[in-house]
């Protein structure tokens, strides 16, 4: 695999977001559609191959040096790419995931006046994405990591004349920032203790010169991790995703699902290294990871709005990831994030059908009974629904039971908390299919008549993700089903480094295989009696949703109300900003304009008496000239 | 250098020296003397650049009356170039006026009195 087609992976989207960019309004919807979605393509066509020739040529990393970007004193910072394990598999799954979306973008975003700027957008988001899993060392991963936050807020802002989505695009926009100033510290940490933000560079001297749970490997860490906090939307960061549903359903999928949320698990599996170094910090993620997971299922339980129901699933299964990062389980975190690729994605852009069809309905009160007017819809949205749920054998099964099994190991009330919440995933994912899919039709008449199932360019994508959802578990199968786990065995080289530096964490404590049956059986059977349930109050009762209206109970109103978390922080952290802005307003108001206006008053002064100079008249001017010449000369000559 | 028959050789400086330095300057202050009185009193425009002129060439007159006393040909070269710099000016100039012309159908620089306070 040459160096110049591997550049080429990332180069092609931006080359598509620079021609539907600039050419944007004047290309014709047919060729806008048809190049932002071969750039994609052919992207992901370069990193099928890459991954081919890496494995082919025996699974060794290797570093594609571009150029020396910054040299200052002793810091070298170059500009190169790294291919090894983890790198691909994020190239899979963006280019991947990203193809579908784009294909399934041409046919929802057809009739929107900014079709243009979307593919362009798109394409720029997969540029960055693409530069933050390649780039070899952490400022190149900043680089990427702050150009996706400006795509995401591009994006969610992308309707920009309703002023609620500008906000959303806003409170997206500044929480990252939050996040970005602790990975920003956590870089300048990095640099100060290394000499280096070389990853290999960075991980061999970690290894070798410090020694488990050292402060400084502590504090690198937790400031790495508040920034994952932030663009993978963990307490306390994680308000801003369920608003980013203001974004076209396609970006939710791609960005707020698939790809950029799962940042922050990709860089801490990158530097698995220093968080093996460090326990302590681990200890926090799993208890973030576990509290994140739980706190957003169970907001999930209650809302109606089908795509915020998704988002705090989103933030759910990112806590679950976290969690089995927590538990040093980097692989199953991993795998993961595939098939939570694979199942959101199709959620989402099963959702994304179902609000095509019911014309920008988004309430699942006013849905019910599509399941026959939306047949593929329905039909892939039920895979998604089984897979997230953890029901074997589907995707989401062993991926999510992997994380469990790991979870149980390390730490008990944790599994307990994981339990818990893959019972309300179970739930409200039900739930959500129930009453969106089943029953009769609550919608207006219009709505009813207009029902129909979306075009192929969007069902295509629907069934590929289906499939993949279906038996993307597969490269994972754990030895106690009788597998071999492929995607463990060919991430296991990434922790080498991390095995040598802390060999008492990966100490196998290995549960015997009946513990892990039992394991299975107690969260499918959770999975299962939880889906059970759903199914009796939605289809058997026929339970719907109470309107807004109606008076609700205090928990409930609570959960409703996503547990008053945005007023919070609203309370504690806008309002105050906000009253001390006004109070250096008008201290500038007061003080600096006496000042300035005083200025501009004396100027407008002088200028007021100087200008009856300018006469207009020519004889006058020359006669000026020509004594001044002879002021100049006597002054010169004479004195 | 080759003698040519046709021109007998003529030393220039030695020619512009029978005359006095003295009345190089006096004939040059007078024709920039000119050149200033007509430039402040007439509003005609094509007679004040005629007038602007005279100052130029008093100028130059000065400049080849000092090149042929102090046998410095540099101040020669210095009037070819502002000679040839004049040829340029005069072209832009009278295209200034003959666009005043048309347009206000008068050469009256008094006319010119819109850019004021």
């Amino acid at each position: 695999m040459s160096a110049s087609l591997l550049i080429l992976i990332p180069l092609l989207p931006l080359a598509g977001f620079l021609i539907n960019g600039i050419g944007f309004p004047n290309i014709p919807k047919g060729a806008v559609g048809i190049i932002g979605t071969l750039a994609v393509v052919a992207s992901f066509v370069l990193s099928v191959m890459t991954f081919n020739a890496f494995v082919a040529a025996g699974s060794q990393p290797f570093i594609v040096p571009l150029f020396d970007w910054i040299t200052v004193g002793d810091l070298n910072i170059p500009f190169s790419f790294q291919v090894d394990q983890l790198s691909l598999l994020m190239l899979m799954i963006i280019t991947g995931v990203g193809s579908l979306i784009h294909i399934y973008s041409i046919g929802y975003m057809h009739h929107d006046s900014g079709f243009g700027k979307f593919f362009a957008y798109l394409n720029l988001f997969l540029f960055f994405m693409l530069l933050l899993v390649l780039g070899s060392n952490y400022v190149i991963m900043f680089i990427g990591w702050e150009g996706v936050g400006l795509c995401s807020y591009l994006l969610i802002g992308f309707w920009n004349k309703n002023t609620n989505y500008n906000n959303a695009a806003r409170k997206a926009f500044i929480m990252n920032r939050v996040g970005d100033l602790g990975f920003l510290l956590g870089i300048f940490t990095i640099i100060a203790t290394f000499g280096s933000v070389e990853y290999t560079e960075v991980f061999s001297k970690a290894a070798a010169g410090f020694q488990v749970g050292d402060p400084v490997i502590i504090t690198i860490t937790l400031f790495l991790f508040v920034g994952a906090m932030g663009k993978s939307a963990q307490i306390p960061l994680y308000t801003w995703l369920p608003d980013a549903m203001a974004g076209p359903t396609p970006v939710s999928a791609l960005i707020h699902a698939a790809t950029m949320v799962t940042a922050g698990i990709y860089m801490v599996i990158r530097s698995n290294v220093l968080y093996s170094l460090a326990p302590s910090t681990l200890e926090i993620v799993g208890i973030i990871g576990g509290a994140t997971a739980l706190f957003a299922a169970s907001i999930g339980l209650l809302q109606n709005d089908i795509k915020k129901v998704l988002a705090y699933s989103t933030v759910s299964q990112l806590g679950y990831m976290f969690m089995g990062l927590g538990a040093m389980a980097y692989s199953a975190s991993m795998f993961h994030v595939i098939t939570h690729a694979f199942f959101k994605a199709l959620l989402f852009l099963g959702a994304g059908s179902v609000i095509h069809a019911m014309s920008d309905e988004q309430d699942i009160r006013s849905m019910g009974g599509l399941r026959k007017k939306l047949p593929v819809t329905f039909l892939t949205f039920l895979i998604a629904t089984i897979a997230i749920s953890g029901i074997p054998p589907f995707a989401g099964f062993f991926s999510k039971d992997e994380i469990l099994a790991h979870v149980f190991e390390h730490n008990k009330i944790l599994w307990v908390i994981g339990v818990l919440g893959s019972v309300m995933t179970s739930f409200y994912m039900f739930r959500l299919l129930f009453l969106t899919f089943f029953g009769t039709f609550r919608g207006t008449h219009e709505q009813e008549h207009h029902l129909h199932e979306s075009p192929a360019s969007m069902t295509i994508p629907l069934i590929i993700l289906a499939i993949l959802s279906a038996v993307g578990g597969f490269i994972g199968v754990p030895e106690a089903l009788h597998g071999s786990h492929q995607l463990a065995q060919f991430m296991s080289p990434l922790y080498d480094l991390a095995k040598t530096a802390n060999p008492a964490a990966f100490e196998h404590t290995s549960l015997s295989h009946s513990e892990e049956y039992m394991l299975m059986a107690v969260s499918v059977a959770a999975a299962l009696i939880s889906a059970i349930a759903a199914y009796v109050m939605y289809v058997q009762k026929g339970a719907v949703p109470a309107p807004d209206s109606e008076e609700k109970s205090g928990l409930q109103r609570a959960i409703y109300n996503k547990y008053y978390v945005d007023e919070l922080y609203d309370a504690v952290f806008v309002k105050p900003i906000k009253t001390l802005s006004n109070i250096l307003y008008s201290f500038g108001e007061i003080f600096i304009d006496l000042i300035i206006d005083a200025f501009v008053k004396l100027v407008s002064l002088g200028a007021k008496l100087l200008r009856k100079t300018q006469t207009g008249s020519t004889g006058e001017y020359v006669f000026a000239m020509v004594i001044g010449i002879v002021v100049i000369l006597f002054w010169k000559l004479l004195l | 250098m080759i003698p040519n028959p046709m021109m007998p050789e003529v030393n220039i400086p030695a020619v512009i020296q029978h005359i006095p330095l003295q009345s190089y300057l006096i004939l040059s202050t007078l024709l920039f003397v000119i050149g200033i009185i007509g430039v402040l009193t007439r509003r005609n425009a094509i007679i004040i650049f005629m007038s602007i002129e005279l100052m130029l060439n008093a100028a130059n007159l000065l400049l080849i009356a000092f090149s042929s006393y102090r046998s410095d040909p540099s101040a020669q070269v210095f009037v070819f170039f502002i000679m040839a710099v004049a040829a340029a000016e005069v072209a832009v100039g009278l295209a200034i006026i003959v666009m005043i012309y048309r347009n206000t159908r008068n050469t009256d620089i008094g006319f010119l009195n819109k850019l004021k306070w």
